[in-house]
Formats: structure tokens, C-alpha cells, sequence
């Protein structure tokens, strides 16, 4: 057998991000703790190359590599280069919250660049086996993400949750694997979309290892009834690494849920549609509910994840181009959204305070009324108001649904976000019509501050023209499906 | 029943009792050891089915490596079994609940009928000289090759994460520098001191 240069080219990002981050694991090494400002810009730097290379070597052309392991597609080009974009403002947010609290490291940099690199072979995997090792290379660096702050209780509280029911899903996800693999003979999965298209003679072992999968899939998703984690995990964390978890990752995991299930599984969609029916009106109900209870920023918008990914199962139950391509604009916006509202935290936190009560958000219009706007902007998106982006992102799931003839899921999303509309709502009079309890002026960093406008306002303007975010969405579902 | 299909019931009823023991004795270094009974039988069942190299290693890797690093972990940590069975009572009827299901569930699912010889052809054979651990090797490095790289960048991630959580830069801690040790003079660690003669002192006798 001859590798030819052509066999790897689609891998050209993989592997120069992997040659990057052991490079700058290298470097870390010799520089003093003022120079560690030279690891933050190798790796923006490596984000940056990865753009590049993702980029130009982008033909829009399905391309399979390394004996079908790899899938180089205009589906995986766009959420990767969503990916990078994403993880950059990550570490531009970050930057200032980790210096103050000592975790200006250069681990901190490499292990997020290492579950990039997880995240980047999920988003272009097409055999189980890729997709497990990207997965647990995404995981296995967010544990020691979440458990960098060792000395704090409820960051090893949060991180030990994270790994046992990680490692459980995990093993779920594998069992279930084992038996789809049982009854069609194959890891690969358009060799198994080809036999389930041809007819499987035991279908009992197919749905009993199909269930086995969802379970796993719904535990990494964070969805109802496998969500006890998620708040934990949100509250617990660094906001930094929360802000990774919240964004990076669901666009990874939107795209390992749909390689698995609309590329290797579509046949069964009758099957997988009726459990996330149930795990999404479930995920509504108790994120969007249990929300309102909440006084501690973070864990309010953990719950908040959970109802999204509830509204996010909705556009993929629909399991038509309509519904992936609702679907996958609904992540994107989200991720957008969710970057501002967990980038906001940082912001509004110094030294020694974290700004993750909702207390802390009062008078925030009297302190700073620009960045209170933003804060309004984004709060707006999250519950759904127009001209917001988030009003479209749901507005086109909704109209997924119904096209498939779920009418009665349709009503129940818009009650359920009705009610979610509440504490979103609050937040904007606490900002608002409140009196401050903390004067402390609001002084970010010069880029964070740009960033941290241009993403509110991005919010806003997606809001106003989606059309061509849209268009590609639906663009690159249909080109690669 | 011919005598392969004896010992395979034989390892399997092994298997079973060994893993029920390790879930449910009382004494951690007990269920430590119960497991290494429990993959000592595996690897017989993985021989059976001409797995030797994977049979092999699973012998030398589990129970001669990870297994004995386990056993230390367990005598060297002081476990409050006390605590550990707290809540026991509260939590076995769903657990019991669920387990049950599954167990019905699989019962149901995973008997011959769908995994039988009419369904899945019996594997062939293999030549007395047919090596289990080249063909392996060659798969390894040929068609597996991608996820093979990737399980070494996932321990590449162990390693950099457990120095991350374990390492403590202490200002106390002592250690050495051979180069400092290899270039020291005599003149650095002794000092060779002139001193005037005393007489001993009238006290001594």
C-alpha cells in the first residue's frame, strides 16, 4: 500500500493543528511566566493557519480519505472554519479571566487546542471508529480543562461528574456501536446507510443498539433525561472553560449527531424520530421551567443550553434537508449567542470577583449602558424576540417541524419558549430598572471589548439578514448529504 | 456437547461469578483480585476464538500492569466503605428497576436468535500457521492507520493533562542539579580553616 501526497491532503488541517500544538507544548516549556503571552498568539496563530488550510484546500467536492475513515465535505469546511472562529474568540475572552485568577498557563491553551483537534476529526468522521477517538479526545481534554483550577472544590466536584457520566455515555455510545456494527457487519458508515438501505434481517438488535446510541448521543448533548450534569458542570467550571463547553463543543456534537444518525442511520430515522420527540419536549420543559428558579447566572443559562438542544433535537427530528439545514443554522446562531452571554461574565468579572449571580447584573445600564445593550441584544436573541437572530434560528425550526407534519411539537416548542421568555425577560429589568449593588467601573481590554461589541451586534444584524447565513446552511447540507 | 464447547462454559461460568464477586464482596483488594480472575478468564475465551495476541496482552497489559498499579492504589488509600454504601437502600429500587429492564431487554435481544449461525456464518478457521499478530500489525498500520494516530494523540492528552493536575511548582521542594553537582569545586564545599593551637582545657581529666 502507497500513501500518495493526494490520500492526505483533505487531512492537511488535522495535521498541521496536531504538528502545531506540539510545537507550542515545546515552546511552552522554555518561557518565563511573562512571556506566556507568546503561547495565547502561537495559538491564535495555529487557529489561523488551520483557516487558512481548511480554506484553500476546500472543494466543495465529497472526499474520502485514509480508507474511508475521513470525510472531507463542504459540511465539515464550514464548521470547521466555524470551529476555529469560534475557539479564537474563546481564548480572546479568556485571556484577561484566567490571567487574574493564575490559570495563565500554557496547558490551558494546548489542552483547548487538543479538543479542537477532537472537535475537527468528529466534525469529519465517517467511520464509528473516528468518531469515538474524536469524541474521547475532545472529552478527555475537557475534563482536565474543567479540572484545572484544582484547588478549588467545586471545579474537581464539577470535573470528577463530568468524567464518571461522560465515561458512561461514552460506554453507552460504544455499546450501542457494537450492535449496529452486530447486525450490519460494518463500522463504516456509509457502508451501513447502503446495507440498512438493502434490508437487515434482525431489526430488533438495530433498534436495541440504535436506543444504546441515542442515550449516549442525548449525555454528550446535554438533553433531557440525561442532563443532571450539564448545570453542575456549567456552574462548577472556570468560566472560561464553560464558555469552551457551552459553544465549541455544541457545534461538534451537532455534527457527530448528524453523521450518525442522518448519514449512517437515516433508514431508521422512524425509530430515532419518536425517542428525541420525547428527550426534546422533556429537554423544553425542564430547562426552560426549571431556569426560572435559578439565582446563579451560569446555572440559569445551563438550563437555557438544555432547552436550545431540546429546540435543536426538534429541527433534526424533522430528518428532511429542511430540518438539518434549520438545525444547523439554529447551532451556529446559538453558538454565536451563547458566546456573548457567557463572554459577558468575564467581562463584567475582575479579580477575585466572579460577576455569575444574577444580583451582579443589576443597574448594569447605569454602570455601563453600551455593554447593557449588548447584554439586551443577546437576552433577546436567547428568548426569541425579533429582529434577533434567535427569532429566525427558531422560527425556522418550527417551520421544519411543521412541514413534517408535527404540528402538535410545534405548539408545545412555543409554549415552552414562551415560558423561557421569563427569566430572559428578567434579566433585562434587573439590567435595566434595578439599582446597582457593585460600582466597580467596567474596564475590559481593548480587543475584548471590540469582539465583544462586534458579537452583539453581529447577533443583531444576523437577525436582520439571516438570509445568507441561511443559504449556506441549507447549501452545505444538501452538497454533502 | 464436544469438549471446546465445555471449556467455553467452563470460562464463561467462571467469567460471570468472578464479575459478579468484584461488584459484590466487601473488601476492595478481594474485588481487585476477583477482576484479575475475571480477565484471566477473558483472555481463555479470546484464545478460543484465535485471538492469542489480544489474549496474551490482555494478560500482560491488564493483569500484569494496570491491575497491579490498582492493587497498590487500593492498600494505599484508607476507602470509607461506610461512606460508599451510604444511600444503598434509597437507591436499589430504581436501580434494580432499571437493571432489570436491561437485563430482560438483552435476554431478549442478544440470544441466538439474532445472533445465530443461520444469521452470522461461523468464522473460518485458520491454518495452524497463521499469525494473529501480523495480521494485526499489518491492519494496524495500513487500513487503521488514522485512528491508530489518533489513540496516540489521545494518550499524548493523558500525559499533558495529568502533569497539569498532579505537578506542584512548591518553593520548598528540593532537588538537585547534576550539572551544578559535576562542576563543583573543592574549594566550594570545603573550607580549610588556620587556627592557632589551643591547649586542652585544665577541666579534662
Amino acid at each position: 500500500m502507497n500513501l500518495a501526497f493526494t490520500d492526505v491532503l483533505p487531512l492537511l488541517p488535522e495535521i498541521f493543528l496536531l504538528a502545531a500544538v506540539s510545537l507550542i507544548l515545546l515552546i511552552d516549556l522554555f518561557l518565563g511566566k511573562e512571556q506566556r503571552y507568546i503561547t495565547y498568539i502561537l495559538s491564535l496563530a495555529a487557529l489561523l493557519g488551520c483557516g487558512w488550510l481548511t480554506f484553500t484546500t476546500a472543494t466543495g467536492v465529497t472526499t474520502y480519505a485514509m480508507h474511508g475513515m475521513f470525510v472531507d465535505d463542504l459540511l465539515s469546511d464550514t464548521l470547521k472554519l466555524m470551529l476555529y472562529f469560534v475557539v479564537a474568540v474563546v481564548m480572546v475572552y479568556s485571556r484577561s479571566y484566567i490571567h487574574a485568577r493564575g490559570m495563565f498557563q500554557g496547558e490551558f491553551f494546548v489542552l483547548m487546542l487538543f479538543a479542537t483537534l477532537g472537535m475537527m476529526v468528529m466534525i469529519s468522521a465517517s467511520n464509528f471508529l473516528t468518531l469515538y477517538m474524536g469524541l474521547e479526545l475532545m472529552s478527555l481534554s475537557l475534563y482536565a480543562l474543567v479540572a484545572l483550577r484544582r484547588d478549588n472544590a467545586v471545579a474537581t466536584e464539577a470535573a470528577m461528574k463530568y468524567f464518571v457520566l461522560g465515561a458512561l455515555a461514552s460506554g453507552m455510545l460504544l455499546y450501542g456501536m457494537s450492535m449496529i456494527y452486530g447486525a450490519t457487519g460494518s463500522l463504516d458508515l456509509s457502508r451501513i446507510a447502503t446495507v440498512l438501505q438493502a434490508g437487515v434481517a434482525n431489526n430488533t438488535v438495530l433498534v436495541f443498539g440504535l436506543v444504546f446510541i441515542v442515550a449516549g448521543l442525548a449525555f454528550k448533548l446535554g438533553v433531557a433525561p440525561f442532563h443532571m450534569w450539564l448545570p453542575d458542570v456549567y456552574h462548577g467550571a472556570p468560566t472560561a472553560v464553560t464558555l469552551f463547553i457551552a459553544t465549541a463543543t455544541k457545534l461538534a456534537a451537532f455534527a457527530f449527531v448528524l453523521r450518525i444518525l442522518a448519514q449512517g442511520l437515516q433508514v431508521m430515522s422512524v425509530d430515532w424520530q419518536q425517542m428525541m420527540m420525547i428527550m426534546a419536549v422533556l429537554s423544553m420543559a425542564i430547562g426552560n421551567i426549571t431556569a426560572i428558579a435559578q439565582t446563579n447566572f451560569k446555572r440559569m443559562l445551563a438550563y437555557s443550553t438544555i432547552s436550545h438542544m431540546g429546540f435543536l433535537l426538534l429541527g433534526l427530528l424533522a430528518a428532511d434537508i429542511n430540518g438539518y439545514s434549520a438545525a444547523m443554522f439554529y447551532i451556529v446562531t446559538y453558538t454565536l449567542t451563547g458566546l456573548g452571554a457567557f463572554g459577558m461574565i468575564m467581562l463584567l468579572s475582575r479579580k477575585g470577583f466572579e460577576a455569575d449571580n444574577l444580583d451582579d447584573l443589576k443597574g448594569l445600564n447605569q454602570r455601563h449602558p453600551w455593554y447593557a445593550f449588548m447584554m439586551l441584544i443577546i437576552m433577546f436573541s436567547l428568548a426569541g424576540v425579533p429582529p434577533t437572530v434567535g427569532f429566525y434560528a427558531k422560527l425556522s425550526v418550527l417551520q421544519a417541524v411543521v412541514n413534517a407534519g408535527y404540528i402538535w411539537l410545534a405548539v408545545v416548542a412555543v409554549m415552552f419558549s414562551l415560558i423561557g421568555a421569563f427569566y430572559y425577560l428578567r434579566i433585562v429589568r434587573l439590567m435595566y430598572f434595578d439599582k446597582p449593588v457593585d460600582n466597580h467601573r467596567i474596564r475590559p481590554e481593548g480587543d475584548m471589548a471590540v469582539l465583544m461589541s462586534a458579537n452583539g451586534l453581529a447577533v443583531l444584524a444576523l437577525g436582520i439578514l439571516p438570509q445568507p447565513l441561511m443559504a449556506l446552511c441549507v447549501y452545505a447540507i444538501q452538497r454533502s448529504l | 456437547m464436544n469438549f471446546e464447547t465445555m471449556v467455553f462454559y467452563g470460562f464463561a461460568a467462571i467469567l460471570l461469578f468472578a464479575g459478579f464477586r468484584v461488584i459484590t464482596t466487601r473488601n476492595p483488594v478481594h474485588a481487585a483480585l476477583f477482576l484479575v480472575l475475571a480477565f484471566f478468564t477473558a483472555a481463555g475465551i479470546w484464545l478460543m476464538l484465535e485471538a492469542e495476541f489480544l489474549a496474551i496482552t490482555l494478560v500482560l497489559v491488564y493483569v500484569g500492569a494496570v491491575m497491579v498499579l490498582f492493587l497498590f492504589v487500593v492498600m494505599m488509600l484508607d476507602i470509607n466503605l461506610d461512606r460508599l454504601r451510604e444511600g444503598f437502600w434509597d437507591y436499589l429500587p430504581l436501580a434494580a428497576f432499571v437493571a432489570t429492564m436491561l437485563v430482560i431487554e438483552m435476554a431478549v435481544v442478544l440470544g441466538s436468535r439474532s445472533f445465530g449461525l443461520d444469521i452470522v456464518p461461523a468464522p473460518i478457521q485458520h491454518a495452524a500457521d497463521y499469525s494473529n499478530t501480523k495480521e494485526l500489525g499489518r491492519l494496524l498500520y495500513t487500513d487503521y492507520v488514522y485512528p491508530f494516530e489518533l489513540a496516540a494523540v489521545v494518550l499524548l492528552v493523558a500525559i499533558v493533562a495529568a502533569i497539569a493536575l498532579t505537578m506542584r511548582r512548591r518553593k520548598t521542594s528540593k532537588y538537585q542539579d547534576p550539572a551544578q553537582q559535576v562542576n563543583v569545586k573543592r574549594a566550594d564545599r570545603v573550607r580549610l580553616v588556620s587556627m592557632a593551637a589551643a591547649q586542652p582545657s585544665s577541666t579534662k581529666s
